[in-house]
């Protein structure tokens, strides 16, 4: 599925990744933990394309194509769908009107037929409900004065509609009530099939409990330190990570 | 990447769409501005007495007046002795009488900017009088507007067949000395159109004009008359597209707009006069003057969509006389490149409980200047009068500017004026969020200048409105590939 092997970025000047290896295969969910600044957002950014966000060294192939030298949009279209930790807000540009021009591009790419106006407010509509968003939330504008939760579940709402083959959730738990929490992870969960990957960014060995992870990596400093099962979760919260620095500092 | 500096060179790459030159023949008269030349033109629609002598009149006063400098633009001094004041395409000389007559080239013409002069009209329910450089060429739909008893016809035309009308409102809303443009193309108009609305008549279907200006180095002056009596009905829309010259041409219009008591005009104006090229070469000086009065009950409203010209300078307005008489002003100028646009509007409330509604969207690109400039005035007899503006800058690109210059004069205590004002941009972060779900940038900028404009465009009528949105993303992007 993704194949990131020494990947090595920088954000104006700064090296934030510095030679990163991850391998995920189709059907699995990884999750991503690590301290503060230690390149878990840049990570996804890098994979999506961010403008500003340099690659200096190292590959990511997804399904076998080298998806670096592609542009942010032809990601999406190839199937990379970033839920964003601080979704921006578009005023004036309805959730319906951007979410339409998303699915036909994205559909279009893949040889899927258009979906006509009457299928496609049907389906968006599910999708509110799947996260429970009212469906007037379709008519505001995108992420305009929506509550931190309601972005993240408008992120998830999104990525519904788009049916990705591989979505990196950056901290899509972050500011979210319990109920949503359980909605989000229901909402993954039933996303889940053997040809669609997650990658899963977050502080939170309580959001593991509901989406149990293939594997667990821990990021720290551009790197991945440490990989587990979905134990090293309840590990990190016990012991925090300063132990694992040492480790590799030792290493 | 997706950065604001690609999509300045998306806009840096705009083409424009209806800059084609149609070889028409045609009749243009030399350059140079004289008694003469004005005495010509009157001669030339074979017009009475009266009409010569009110343009002589007015020229010998534009003798007299000077370039206004008050706006928020630059240009080089225009030397009127080098501009032609008439152009007709030569297969005018006799003049259509119906729409089967009109050089097909000219509806060539047309057809190629999009403009659907027969049968797409015709299902529309739209009038077309279109105006080719200087002359009306076809004026569709007049029977069924007869039995309605509504006239709409070429003004020249208007001046022989209802000279009462012509005489007792031209000039009435916009004198003669208004201003320097508008003394100007008292002077030397050569056409345009007439609308008159019968008491209590509501227009049975859109009024349409298409004005475009063909020939080099000619001037259009066109004029417009709308005159709404007691109880009655109008909305009209006009479209404007000129080719692609490297010389400047000038347009100076002036239109008129009389709703009498209880009566309704809704003006609306889709402006792609060619902007000039990449580096600011060429394109039209676009100095109009556009005002209406409103009496009693009355209700007028101006929509203008403007993308075009190289200079703006306009400010249609409204004079609320009449109580309860209300005027609406809702505006998108859209500014590239090195187009600079001075345009917005004025209210002077002289009514009681008169209303007015100003919303401005100004949109910056390249290294345009795009300003609003915007007068509210409560007269000491506005009793209970009310302004809302809005006015909201986007600019595109950090080489572009906007400014806002509202003018505020409230001379009766119970008036209530209320102002808002943004700024806004397009963020690398909303471009980014659009690219991530799949959206191209063109498209994304589209979007968003398209949202940033939809309480405008909502006011136009509903096949304009579609229009409106695609000359907009064809004035911001260029072509793909
Ligand atoms: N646009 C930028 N300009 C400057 N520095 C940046 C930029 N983006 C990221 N960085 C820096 O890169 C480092 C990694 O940031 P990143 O957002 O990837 O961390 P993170 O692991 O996601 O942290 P958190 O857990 O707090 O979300 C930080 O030091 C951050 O300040
Ligand atoms: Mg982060």
């Amino acid at each position: 599925m993704i194949e990131i092997k020494n990947l090595q970025a920088k954000v104006e000047d700064k090296d934030i990744l510095k030679g990163l290896n991850l391998n995920i295969g189709p059907g699995e969910v990884h999750a991503i933990m690590g301290p503060n600044g230690a390149g878990k957002s840049t990570l996804g950014n890098v994979l999506a394309g961010r403008p500003n966000y340099e690659v200096t060294g190292g590959s990511a192939t997804l399904n076998g194509k080298n998806i670096l030298d592609l542009d942010p949009e032809e990601r999406a279209r190839e199937g990379l769908f970033l839920a964003f930790q601080y979704p921006v807000e578009i005023p004036g540009v309805s959730n319906l009107e951007f979410l339409k021009a998303s699915v036909d591009s994205v559909r279009e790419q893949q040889g899927k037929k258009a979906l006509d106006s009457v299928q496609f407010l049907k389906l968006a509509r599910e999708k509110c409900k799947a996260v429970n968003l009212d469906a007037s939330f379709l008519k505001r504008g995108v992420n305009e004065g929506f509550s931190g939760g309601e972005k993240k579940r408008n992120e998830l709402m999104q990525m519904m509609m788009l049916e990705p083959t591989l979505c990196i959730l950056d901290e899509t738990d972050s500011g979210l009530d319990i109920d949503a929490l359980q909605v989000v992870a229901e909402g993954v969960n039933a996303m889940r099939d053997e040809n669609r990957s997650f990658i899963v960014v977050t502080h939170y060995q309580r959001l593991l409990d509901y989406i149990v992870p293939d594997f667990v990596h821990v990021l720290a400093n551009g790197k991945i330190v440490k990989s587990g099962g979905k134990e090293l979760a309840l590990e990190l919260e016990e012991k925090g990570y300063g132990w694992l620095e040492n480790e590799n500092g030792a290493a | 990447m997706a950065t604001n500096a690609e999509i300045e060179q998306q806009i840096a790459g705009n083409e424009y769409k209806a800059g084609f030159i149609s070889d028409i023949e045609s009749e243009t008269l030399a350059a140079g501005l004289t008694e003469d030349t004005v005495r010509f033109i009157s001669a030339k629609k074979g017009e009475p007495e009266w009409m010569t002598e009110w343009r002589l009149k007015a020229f010998r006063q534009w003798l007299e007046m000077e370039t206004p400098e008050w706006a928020h633009v630059n240009f080089p001094k225009i030397d009127y002795q080098e501009i032609s004041y008439y152009s007709a395409p030569k297969s005018m000389e006799d003049g259509p009488q119906s729409l089967d007559e009109v050089d097909p080239e000219l509806l060539a013409v047309y057809d190629k900017l999009g403009i659907p002069l027969h049968e797409q009209m015709a299902l529309a329910g739209i009038a077309v009088d279109a105006v080719f450089d200087s002359v009306s060429v076809a004026t569709t739909f007049r029977d069924k507007l007869e039995e309605a008893g509504v006239i709409f016809m070429p003004i020249s035309e208007a001046v022989h067949k209802h000279p009462e009308l012509i005489k007792k409102y031209i000039g009435s809303v916009v004198p003669v000395r208004d201003n320097y443009f508008a003394a100007l193309n008292c002077a030397v108009f050569s056409d345009g159109s007439f609308v008159y609305i019968p008491k209590g008549v509501r227009c049975p279907m859109e009024l349409s004009t298409y004005f475009r200006i063909n020939e080099a180095k000619t001037g259009q002056f066109e004029r417009t008359l709308i005159i709404a009596d007691e109880g009655s009905h109008v909305s009209y829309l006009e479209g404007c597209t000129a080719p692609m010259r490297d010389e400047n041409q000038l347009h100076a219009a002036v239109v008129e707009l009389v709703a009498l008591d209880d009566a309704e005009i809704k003006y609306s104006t889709v402006q792609n006069w060619y902007p000039g090229d990449k580096e600011g070469k060429g394109g039209i000086y676009n100095f109009v003057t556009k005002r209406a009065i409103a009496h009693t009950n009355a209700k007028v409203s101006w929509t203008q969509v403007e993308t075009g010209s190289a200079v703006t300078w306009k400010y249609p307005s409204c004079i609320l006389k009449g109580d309860n008489s209300i005027g609406e002003f809702y505006s998108v100028a859209l500014t590239n490149n090195f187009q600079q646009a001075d345009t917005g509007t004025k209210m002077i409330h002289l009514g009681k409980n008169t209303k007015s509604t100003i919303i401005s969207k100004g949109i910056s690109a390249g290294k345009s200047s795009n300003a609003y400039r915007g007068l509210v005035r409560m007269n000491p007899g506005a009793e209970g009068a009310r302004n809302y503006t809005q006015c909201d800058s986007l600019l595109l690109g950090d080489k572009c500017a906007a400014h806002t210059f509202p003018y505020i004069e409230s001379k009766h205590p119970t008036a209530v004026i209320e102002h808002e004002a943004t700024t806004s941009t397009v963020s690398d972060d909303q471009l980014f969020l659009c690219q991530q779900r799949g959206i191209d940038t063109e498209k994304a900028v589209s979007m968003i200048v398209n949202g940033f404009c939809k309480e405008v465009f909502k006011e136009l009528p509903m096949e304009f409105a579609v229009e409106a949105g695609k000359l907009l993303e064809i004035s911001l992007e260029g072509s793909v590939g």
